[in-house]
């Protein structure tokens, strides 16, 4: 066990923790955010997708000593009061349907259209490949990411 | 005796010896300080020196083949875009795209899932600090190629990297290179030690880098 300081949502935390311990365990038991959610256990499903440092990794894989003094942000710190740009598409088009999943797609999305403001559908299957949803939402989601990248380029101009 | 403590007095007075023993020191301390470099240029020289033998070397590149062509290697040396996986080297699931840097795209990157170092358990992601593909405007691919194809692609610095001798000598020891013998559980190893690899890589460059014949399979 080791002190392990980690940077959630711009709130320092300082762990008593194994330094191999999956990042997602510390997200969910020790700092007590249960919005990333467990699916597979080893990268397969996408489900526990944080950002470490803005890129999409899978927090189930990721140790907490790759991510200790970086900075992390789960679904509960993406925006202040669910408004990111995903996030009001995603209710606007109720992309979910049992919604297990729905926090790492966001989280996903979020990368995309940070990298690529207007996605084409190649670059929706490109970026969303590796998030699974097991009720098979995927038409919602792509719909959903491409109104998010109108109300993104609409909040810029405005 | 006498005689001889006054030809020696006369000879070196304690000033001078003092100044010939600095000198002298000098003298080593520089020559230890260049020892390096000096090996380094013995290096040089012996390779330059190596004799080139067509036989020799063809022969030994058919070896390092069986290793670029096993899975370890050429899964991320694909034909297409997309990495190849697992001992029949299938498609990588998800699908995962190279990217201009070989990196993978938006949240599609290959460090999101492959750690610094290997996933425990069966057919996890294996891991390196650095994983990546080659990037897209030198696609370095392996798959498909004949021996005398690869060959001639890896001596080729407009298709190998930029690569010149030394460093693709140096690259049999690159830390992406060694992962395949280090590849995690569910994998076979390549076809040899990368101790027979890296005396195989070797012989092949020093003895000439010869291309086997179109012919050979």
């Amino acid at each position: 066990m080791a002190k392990i300081k980690l940077n959630i949502n711009n709130k320092d935390f300082v762990l008593d923790a194994d330094p191999q311990m999956p990042l997602l365990w510390a997200i969910r038991d020790l700092a007590g955010l249960k919005g990333t959610k467990y699916g597979c256990g080893v990268a397969q499903c996408g489900a526990c997708v944080v950002h470490l440092n803005g890129e999409a990794v899978r927090s189930c894989v990721t140790k907490i000593s790759r991510a200790e003094g970086q900075k992390v942000v789960t679904i509960e710190g993406l925006s202040q009061d669910n408004n990111h740009p995903v996030q009001k598409a995603w209710q606007e088009v109720d992309v979910p349907q049992c919604g297990y999943c729905h926090s790492g797609q966001i989280m996903s999305a979020a990368v995309l259209l940070r990298e690529k403001p207007e996605p084409t559908d190649q670059d929706i299957d490109d970026a969303m490949a590796g998030n699974i949803c097991r009720c098979g939402t995927y038409l919602r989601i792509r719909k959903a990411i491409h109104l998010a990248s109108e109300l993104q380029k609409t909040a810029r101009k405005g | 005796m006498s005689f001889l403590k006054t030809k020696a007095r006369s000879f070196f007075s304690k000033r001078t010896a003092a100044i010939l023993s600095l000198m002298i020191f000098g003298v080593a301390v520089a020559s230890s300080a260049f020892r390096e470099s000096d090996q380094a240029m013995m290096r040089e020289i012996t390779f330059e020196k190596e004799n080139k033998d067509s036989v020799e070397s063809v022969k030994a590149f058919m070896d390092v083949y069986t290793v670029l062509m096993s899975p370890r290697c050429m899964n991320c040396h694909p034909a297409g875009d997309v990495p190849l996986q697992g001992d029949d080297s299938h498609l990588h699931a998800m699908g995962p795209k190279r990217g201009r840097d070989g990196k993978g795209v938006y949240a599609m990157k290959c460090t999101n899932c492959h750690q610094p170092t290997n996933t425990p358990g069966l057919h996890t992601p294996p891991g390196n600090p650095n994983w990546h593909l080659p990037p897209a405007d030198m696609k370095m691919v392996f798959q498909g190629k004949t021996p005398h194809e690869l060959a001639k692609q890896l001596v080729d610095k407009n298709q190998n990297g930029h690569k010149d001798t030394k460093q693709l000598l140096e690259h049999a020891h690159d830390s992406l290179v060694l992962a395949g013998w280090n590849p995690g559980e569910g994998r076979t190893l390549p076809p040899m030690s990368h101790k027979d690899f890296v005396k195989a890589w070797t012989t092949w460059i020093k003895k000439g880098a010869y291309a086997p014949a179109p012919t050979t399979n």
